[in-house]
């Protein structure tokens, strides 16, 4: 399992402060996520892109990820056009598309990908212990933190162990078909994973206690405020709302 | 079945929001500090398990198992399924940060509901009845799930109706198959480490 894929590099995006993407990549989430006028949505799209291009990241990377993503967007794509009321644009058998139907759908596309885009090139060049860290400068709860940095922690000793596991079944010349033997191997290989997670962790709980934890979890690197923060971060934040704003006052 | 963003409507999504945000503060409440490492741990194992492809004829899907996770869990469930909701929109850009909540909600609730419902059901002194119910555990969830993610869509627009019958439908071959294993693996869980289903019941 990889973790941190976009987060190793040394772009502008990569070298700013978490705390300055966070805010910025809930903000444009937010506007984007409702706006529904042509011109904020046009401008989300630039910035989205211009983001990318700062960040530096593989291209082909990037667009491997977006494939995944639009899978939802796909499946409404075959019910939106026909669904959606209004003027009819073409008929496939007896189904009439509308042409309102085929921008609304074009619309979730748009702005679907304009977020996800922007949160790559956001969110996904930071590692996430240190998103973690942010957060609870942002006054995120410290439990959720915790919870978090451990989850992330174990992940990838739980997948050895699944992966131990698996290799177990795979000598005993295991193959997963659509029959009640996989169901029930899977199942119990689940339990396993469950059962020894279960005391991995009571080894954890007991050695942290002997290590005197009390409920706080020290970090060692401290985030300092550069100049070259502030100002993305004006900058940006002029930029998102200005987009609210080509949304909600400026008019037709 | 996460919803994309940029799908739902503002209503649709603070809604879920504010709903994920009751839950987690409940969750984070009944948890104290020494339990984080056992509910993270555990964590960890469901965000594992939810990557094993499992075939069903043709195709492959992959399991939720909110159901389970809500019996093991209790509340902590809320918390636990939000941390691996934002791990899934890290790691794979699944999801997003407007949908957390939605997302987090439509898979949360359900696992609630059967840890109530289920909880103790599962240790019936028949064995056919706690197999009966744990298969109701694990098909009840998906069942629910869907039926959210569905009424989501629909409050967000009428056009979106018939994608959403269709969604819940397309899950039916998935509520059963979590049915059977959620049955398989809570008869293994019992026999061979009950108090993995005792131990958050107690706190809980």
């Amino acid at each position: 399992m990889h973790i941190d894929n976009f987060a190793t590099g040394d772009s502008l995006l990569h070298r700013l402060d978490p705390r300055v993407k966070i805010v910025v990549a809930v903000l444009f989430s937010v506007v984007v996520a409702v706006a529904d006028r042509y011109g904020c949505l046009a401008t989300a799209v630039c910035l989205s892109l211009a983001l990318l291009f700062l960040a530096r990241l593989s291209l082909r990377e990037v667009f491997l990820r977006l494939l995944v993503v639009n899978a939802f967007i796909v499946f409404l794509w075959l019910f939106l056009p026909f669904t959606y009321g209004g003027e009819k644009l073409f008929s496939i058998g007896p189904l009439d598309a509308t042409r309102e139907g085929v921008i609304y759908a074009l619309l979730i596309t748009v702005k679907s990908n304009t977020i996800v885009l922007a949160l790559i090139a956001l969110l996904g060049t930071s590692p996430i212990i240190s998103l973690g860290h942010a957060l609870s400068h942002l006054y995120v709860p410290d439990k959720l933190i915790h919870l978090l940095f451990f989850t992330v922690r174990y992940l990838q000793v739980l997948h050895l162990e699944y992966d131990r596991l698996r290799d177990a079944m795979r000598i005993r010349a295991f193959k997963p078909g659509t029959n009640v033997h996989t169901y029930r191997s899977f199942a119990y290989l689940i339990g396993m994973l469950l059962i020894k997670s279960f005391d991995r962790a009571d080894r954890i709980r007991k050695a942290m206690l002997c290590r005197g934890f009390h409920g706080k979890y020290y970090v060692l690197s401290h985030f300092e405020l550069q100049r070259v923060d502030v100002i993305m971060m004006v900058i940006m934040m002029l930029l998102v709302s200005g987009m609210a704003s080509l949304q909600w006052i400026i008019l037709k | 079945m996460h919803i994309s963003e940029g799908v739902l409507s503002a209503p649709v999504l603070l809604t879920g929001a504010a709903l994920t945000a009751a839950g987690v503060a409940v969750g984070l409440k009944k948890m104290d500090y020494e339990k984080i490492p056992q509910v993270a741990v555990l964590t960890s194992a469901f965000f594992v398990v939810s990557l094993i492809r499992v075939p069903v004829g043709p195709s492959a899907v992959h399991l939720v198992l909110n159901g389970l996770l809500g019996l093991v869990l209790g509340w902590a469930a809320f918390p636990a399924i939000l941390v691996g909701v934002a791990l899934q929109g890290l790691l794979f850009q699944f999801g997003g940060l407007t949908t957390l909540g939605v997302n987090t909600f439509t898979m949360a609730m359900p696992a609630i509901l059967c840890y109530y419902l289920f909880g103790r059901g599962i240790a019936h002194k028949h064995s056919g009845v706690a197999t009966a119910l744990a298969f109701a555990c694990g098909f009840f969830a998906i069942l629910l799930s869907s039926l959210l993610v569905a009424l989501c869509l629909i409050f967000t627009g009428e056009s979106f109706l018939q994608a959403a019958k269709v969604l819940v439908l397309a899950h039916l071959p998935v509520m059963v198959l979590e049915g059977v294993v959620v049955a398989f693996c809570l008869a293994f869980l019992m026999k061979v480490k009950p108090e993995l289903l005792g131990a958050t019941h107690a706190a809980g």
